[in-house]
């Protein structure tokens, strides 16, 4: 039988726990709201970028650039999003699963991946089973701003344009709601699917379209892996949210089913001692 | 008289925007004018300023870091990675900037990526000159 003050002791650190769970639930919703409104500033910049490369690479036929023909693959480049911390849900374990699965589909030998890795949780993943890692990043701030991401993203770009790998894929988990996330993929480069949204406009080029795209396509997939980023943060703090709920939940509940068991055995010491008084009682007349 | 609508975006979210009669940059090309009317254009942008003429007063200067210029007969956009409006310059930042990258080519080392070392200077000069007005 436990006692008393085992269950008692029990109680109140469960609901320090809880006291803490559901502090950290507050600051992930508050640090959601502004990745949120991140996000939101970053659309217009994405949206006029995508729309003057739509109207550069399908408008003139004639125009090519290296980072919008496939090559043959040889090296397959992986950008992992990742967070620095866990106690946030499924969002690493999930995104870690995928990659780890399709790089043993695509992949018989370590040399011919290499992992971009961005957090600390999938840059250690991929580390404890010996992957080249050629990029890492750790301890971004929790609201990025894009300096914080520039170099690792030209240098990123500027693999591909060295062939050290022939495309580039990136995993993160898209932002739906504050309790859904969705583990994406998505192939940055060659850049062979480029969405074109409305009309296009004719533009003149200054000097030539050739030399635009050289200055306008690394900045656009820069802004990509930026995008994604922003996306992948939000989603982090959602799913940090959500774990937490859930631990506060849960905490209470336990609770609840210790007080219960705490009050029957004080009730069950209490007839008990009655018991012992009554029998004492009765054994003396 | 006719008037531009302006707007310089930032990943970080928009860094200037506002209705002008001529905005004047540094293409790589070499200097660029614009006015209302201009047919569609693209063109890549140098480390520099842009200057913002408007009907009355002085005109707004904002640094660019390159990127490019979109233009359209009635309104211009400007993508760069970094753009901050003359009077939203830290100028310790960019004094700090300028030092750091000088002291960073002046060492003369061998693992140094000279070419970031020089954007860098480019850059922090480039804000020092529009935070005083001297372009």
């Amino acid at each position: 039988m436990v006692s008393l003050r085992d269950i008692k002791s029990r109680i109140s650190s469960t609901k320090k726990t809880s006291q803490i769970t559901k502090a950290m639930q507050m600051v992930s919703a508050s640090k959601l709201n502004r990745a949120e409104n991140n996000a939101k500033t970053f659309v217009p910049y994405m949206d006029k970028i995508q729309e003057v490369v739509a109207s550069i690479a399908l408008g003139s036929k004639d125009v090519t650039h290296p980072m919008l023909v496939s090559r043959p693959v040889k090296k397959t480049g992986y950008l992992v999003i990742t967070s620095d911390r866990g106690l946030a849900g499924a969002y690493n374990s999930s995104i870690l699963r995928l990659v780890h699965q399709k790089i043993q589909e695509r992949h018989s030998s370590k040399d011919e991946y290499a992992i971009i890795a961005i957090g600390r949780m999938g840059r250690d993943f991929f580390r404890s089973r010996g992957a080249n890692i050629a990029l890492e990043i750790t301890a971004l701030p929790d609201q990025p701003s894009f300096s914080d991401i520039n170099k690792l993203a030209t240098q990123a770009v500027s693999l591909f344009s060295d062939g050290e790998y022939d495309e580039l894929y990136m995993y993160y988990n898209h932002f739906v709601s504050a309790i859904q996330q969705d583990v994406t993929e998505k192939k940055v480069l060659p850049l062979t699917d480029i969405a074109s949204s409305n009309k296009l406009t004719a533009y003149e080029f200054e000097p030539s379209a050739e030399e635009i795209l050289e200055v306008l396509l690394p900045q656009y997939a820069e802004s990509l892996i930026y995008g994604a980023l922003l996306d992948a943060k939000a989603s982090e703090h959602a799913a940090r949210m959500s774990a937490m709920k859930t631990a506060t939940d849960n905490a209470s509940e336990l609770i609840d089913s210790l007080t219960l068991q705490y009050n029957r055995a004080r009730q069950a010491a209490i007839t008990q001692e009655i018991t012992e008084i009554v029998g004492g009682a009765a054994a003396l007349e | 008289m006719k008037t531009l609508k302006v707007s310089i975006v930032t990943p970080d979210g928009p860094a200037y925007e506002s209705e002008v009669e001529m905005v004047s940059t540094k293409a790589q090309s070499g200097e660029l004018g614009i006015l209302p009317g201009h047919i569609p254009m693209v063109a890549p942008l140098q480390i520099g300023a842009v200057r913002l003429n408007k009907s009355a007063g002085k005109p707004d200067l904002v640094a660019v870091t390159g990127g490019f210029v979109e233009v359209r007969p009635d309104q211009v956009t400007i993508l760069a990675q970094a753009a901050e409006a003359a009077e939203n310059i830290d100028i310790e930042r960019a004094q700090e900037a300028k030092t750091r990258a000088e002291g960073r080519l002046n060492d003369n080392r061998e693992d140094i990526d000279r070419i970031r070392a020089e954007l860098a200077l480019k850059r922090a000069i480039n804000r020092i000159n529009v935070y005083e007005g001297q372009v």
